[in-house]
Order: structure tokens, then sequence, then C-alpha cells
């Protein structure tokens, strides 16, 4: 049954159709994998039951001719902030433990009634406050993958780390994952996977555990570009729920995937170079540069003159957002409550002091700090300016050019042991390529270019216009053809 | 600026957090970090620029002025910590 974990979502839609296997086959397959493979704590819950019912579900109305789309009997993992109806959503907190939704997030909502079959709930930073996987409070989540001159553990980067583990590790056809300032793109390139942050407001925000709100967006996970395409039509679209959530048109992000980029305009913004770049992340994107003038693009140099204050703005507006939309743990509606004969406020403080972990309290406090009278108009209305710059930069860019190449991380995967010694800020670090583009709004992808010389996986970053996805998608399918990326977890190998 | 212990008790009250006094230097020291380092926006030129709260270029769109939802009280109070007759509990507010 290995055989079945290591097929891509493409070849399953296909597979199904010809009765090869069934979705019954499949979801038995992942949820052994799964079971083999608990010591990378992937998933928070897995969820075996429901994942059955909804394969045999799948396989009936297929014996009758009735499929419900390219996804229906694809047996995939969620993130554990998507709230799903009747299965722990826990956020990766504490202060949520034990909370069963009522109802169904617009995008888990979508992948099920178009017969996704959920493995389970995946693990990730705590309220996707993170960028290595170690603030849940379930426990860190294990790279499938480890460096050949070092055994120590390693990150599988966050805040969607479980997701990002779980699609290398073959625990999962694919995956969801959510991106506020790089949490989908920086895990896929830690792991070797393709990750889509799509532009704000082409997935519903609805029923997904809210952090920064101005900024968090749904994507796919995935282990090729293809699947990534399939996988975003079954996610996105107008949400009337959703306020944000965009009424435009959704195309067959697939039939994007044309191989041909002859005449396309790619910008290379000389911000992103800093000095003591990595050399091997330098020669990676100067490989990615090389493979689309081969396909035939064009390729020029553009400049994002406010790309270092990106970091700063965002860890301004994001722990503001943040701080405002945690108030609503309490105690009081569902999650954990502390009490012991205090009045309201009191149990309010002892509730939040224990049910929330070290940095979500840190960005809670930053958040409510900058947003406190006398300091508002110093930190947060500054950086909505500077943002104001930001977006302006990709704007002007992007009347030059159709796409843009960067690296998304400054570095391969990090020792989960060292991780968790280093302070904030050098944490925060891991997001100077991937924040920019959240900042923007704008769509980025992580797709594998290739491994470092420690044979661990190295992303490359492809950004685009609002609301065109399909141009990013054509031109990482043609990247993704050239990178020939077919190395393998450590984890994997010696497996068929 | 720099955050003392006294600022940080404060904020704590703000956010609802309650921080046991061993961790309020700890707490400023680290802070103090990060606001130092978020300072740097002070050096970019932003006369004349209008904030964005959000940089989504779609116009939030109307909707008509009706319920759509509800009716569903069990429903709302399944995952309150404690719950009667069909309200949210909480400890005595009022003396």
């Amino acid at each position: 049954m290995t055989e079945l974990t290591k097929l891509t979502l493409a070849e399953v839609r296909d597979g199904l159709a010809k009765g090869e296997y069934t979705s019954v086959e499949l979801t038995e397959a992942f949820l052994g994998a799964m079971e083999a493979h608990k010591a990378l704590n992937a998933y928070i819950v897995s969820s075996p039951d429901v994942a059955l019912e909804r394969a045999k579900a799948s396989d009936a109305r297929r014996a009758k001719g009735e499929v419900l789309g390219p996804m229906d009997g694809a047996p995939v993992a969620i993130k554990d902030l998507f709230c799903t109806e009747g299965v722990q959503t826990t956020a990766a907190s504490k202060i949520l433990e034990g909370f069963k939704p009522q109802y169904e997030s617009t995008v888990s909502g979508k992948l099920r009634s178009g017969g996704a079959v959920m493995l389970g709930k995946t693990n990730l930073d705590e309220f996707a406050m993170g960028s290595a996987n170690i603030t849940s409070a379930y426990g860190n989540v294990v790279s499938p993958w480890v460096a050949e001159d070092d055994p120590e553990k390693l990150v599988p980067g966050g805040s969607s780390g479980g997701s990002a583990a779980a699609v290398s590790a073959h625990l999962c056809l694919a995956a969801t994952g959510t991106d506020t300032g790089g949490s989908i793109r920086q895990p896929a390139a830690f792991t070797g996977i393709v990750g889509l942050k799509p532009t704000y407001g082409r997935c519903s925000r609805w029923g997904i555990v809210a952090f920064a709100s101005s900024l968090d967006q749904a994507g796919p996970m995935t282990r090729t570009v293809r699947d990534a395409a399939i996988m975003l039509g079954q996610m996105a679209g107008f949400d009337p729920k959703d306020s944000t959530s965009a009424k435009v048109e959704l195309p067959d992000f697939e039939k994007a995937l044309t191989g041909d980029i002859r005449g396309l305009k790619v910008g290379i913004p000389k911000e992103y170079r800093p000095d003591g770049l990595n050399s091997e992340i330098a020669a990676l994107w100067d490989q990615g540069v090389e493979w689309l003038k081969d396909a035939g693009a064009e390729v020029v140099e553009i400049s994002l003159p406010h790309t270092d204050k990106a970091l700063a703005t965002y860890y301004i507006v994001a722990p503001a957002e943040a701080s405002s939309n945690l108030a609503r743990y309490d105690g009081v509606r569902y999650g954990l409550r502390v009490e012991n004969g205090g009045n309201l406020d009191e149990m309010y403080m002892k509730t939040r002091a224990k049910g929330f972990g070290k940095e979500v309290k840190r960005r809670i406090l930053i958040g409510t700090y900058v947003l406190s009278a006398g300091y508002y108009d110093a930190y947060y209305l500054k950086a909505q300016k500077v943002r104001a710059l930001i977006a302006q930069d990709f704007a002007e860019a992007f009347k030059k050019v159709d796409l843009i190449l960067t690296p998304t991380a400054p570095s391969d995967a990090f020792p989960i042991a060292g991780g968790a010694k280093v302070d904030p800020i050098t944490m925060y670090l891991n997001d100077v390529f991937t924040v920019p583009a959240s900042l923007a709004g704008v769509p980025a992808m992580s797709i594998p270019g290739g491994l470092s010389q420690r044979g661990l996986p190295l992303g490359l970053q492809l950004i685009g216009r609002p609301f065109d996805e399909e141009t990013i998608l054509r031109a990482a399918g043609v990247m993704e053809a050239a990178a020939e990326f077919s190395a393998v977890p450590t984890l994997l190998r010696g497996t068929k | 600026m720099s955050l003392d212990k006294a600022t940080v008790r404060k904020i704590g009250f703000l956010a609802r957090l309650e921080i046991p006094e061993e961790d309020l230097d700890g707490l400023a020291h680290e802070l103090n970090g990060i606001l130092g380092w978020v300072e740097q926006l002070a050096q970019v030129d932003t006369e004349g620029v209008a904030p964005v709260a959000s940089v989504s270029q779609m116009k939030l769109f109307w909707r008509d002025d009706v319920v759509t939802d509800g009716e569903m009280p069990e429903k709302v109070l399944a995952n309150a910590p404690d719950a009667a007759d069909g309200y949210f509990l909480v400890p005595k507010v009022v003396e």
C-alpha cells in the first residue's frame, strides 16, 4: 500500500476515474502512514472515522457515476486553524483544547462538498504565530528531512509546519495551509514542497481562526504545481460570509499550466539581495533566473525600495490585529476557563494567562501597546502608512513586469533545539522575503528549487499581480520541470 | 521610548493577561527589544501618505439586511465552559 501514498493529486484524480483503486484504499494507506510516522507529530488529531466514512461515500458515488469534482475521494489534511464540524479545532493552543466547532469553515467546507476526504488536523505554531512550528501547545513538529552532516531533528518551518511535514512525508495527498506573513511558503521551502498563498480575498477567511485579518489567507500545500492548481480551484471563490472575499471570476487554474512562458517579463528585486545573503540561496536564485531565460522569459532588474522596512511594519500590524482578534478568548463562550472565586476580570486574566503560550502573549502585549492611547500614531498609524508604500512598490513593479522571482527563505531548515534558543527578532527574520507580498496582498508561491550542500530543500518564490495566480502557476510549472526536483525526505528513503 | 515594569503591568491589564511579578522584568526587556527594532520605521518618509487598513482593492459589498442564520441556541452554547437555561454563565458582575 506504500505506493498509493506516493501518488500526486492529479494522478489520484485520474486513477480513481479509471478504477485503479478506491478512495477507501487510498484513505487506509494514508491512515497507515500517519500511524507509522506519528513521531513527526504532524497531526494534532487524526480523524479516521470521518475519513473512512467520507471515502466510502465517495466510492459509492463514483460507483453510481457521480463525481463531485477533481478532488472527490482524495485524502487531504486540514491545518488545525480551520474550524471543522464536530472535529476538535485548537489553533495549536491550550485555550481551545476540546473545542468542537458546530460549523465548517468555508474553505474546508468547499473541499468537503467537493468530495475530499479529511484525514485529520495538522499541527501548527500556536495561533499561526511562528516560523518553526515550535510554539504549538501540542508539541513541535519534526521535519521528515535530516541534514547529511548532522543528525539533529530539524524544524519543518511554520506556521503551517504540520501540513508541510505531512505533505512532504506522504502522510496526505495535499493539505490546506494559511499564510499571514509566510506561513505557507516558508514551510513549503523547508520541506521541499509547493505552497501557494493566493491573493488576499481569493479564499474565504470565514471559519478560519483569525490571526491578523488584513493579512490571513488560506492556500494549498502540495507536492506538485499541478496539484496546487487543482486544489486552489477547490478552495477559492466568493463567500458572502467574508466581507473581504473577492467577487472575481474563478478560472480553471490547471489550464494555466501551458508550459509556455516565452515573452513573460520577470523582475528580480535588487533589495532582496542584501549583503550577507547566504551564498547557496543566491546561487539557487541565479539558477532560477537561468531556467526562466532558457524558457524564453525576459528577466529584468527591478526595485522594491521599501523592502527592508517590511518586517518591522509587519511586526506592528500583525500583533495589533492579533491582540484585537484574540480578545475573544475570554473563557466565556468556548475553550478554557480558569476560575478561583474571583471577579470577571480576574477570570479573564487567569484564563488567558494559562491558555496562551509565550509567543502569543508576547504578540498580544506588543499589539496592545502599539494600539494604546499615546502610542497609536507613532506605531500603528506609521506602520499603516509604510504598508501603503510597500503595496505601492509592488503596484509600480507590476507596471513593468508580469512576475517577480525571489528566494523564499534566507536559509535551509534549522534544528529544533537551536530554534528554541534564538531571540524573537532573529526568528522573525525567517520571513524577510515572504512578508512584503503579504503586506501588499499579492499572490506568491514557493516551489522547490534544489538542495543545499547539507542535502536540505531550498525554495524559490514567484510573486504575481493581484488575482493573477495563473501567471504564477504557469511560470512555476516551467521552473518545476527545469528544476527536476525529485529528492525525497530522509525519512522515506529506502522505502518503495 | 522604553517600557518599564509598571507599563508592562498596565498593558497586561489592558490585554487581560495576568503577568506574574517575577516575569515583568524579562518581558519588559523582550518587548523593549522588539519595540526598539520596529522604531526603524521612523526613518521612512511618510509625509502625505494615507494609511491603509487593508490593501484589498475590492469595495465592500452590500447585502440585504435580513436574518440569514440563527435559532440554534444549543449549537451556540455547545462549547461553553458554563451555561444554563440558554445563557452563558460568568462570575458575578453586579454586587
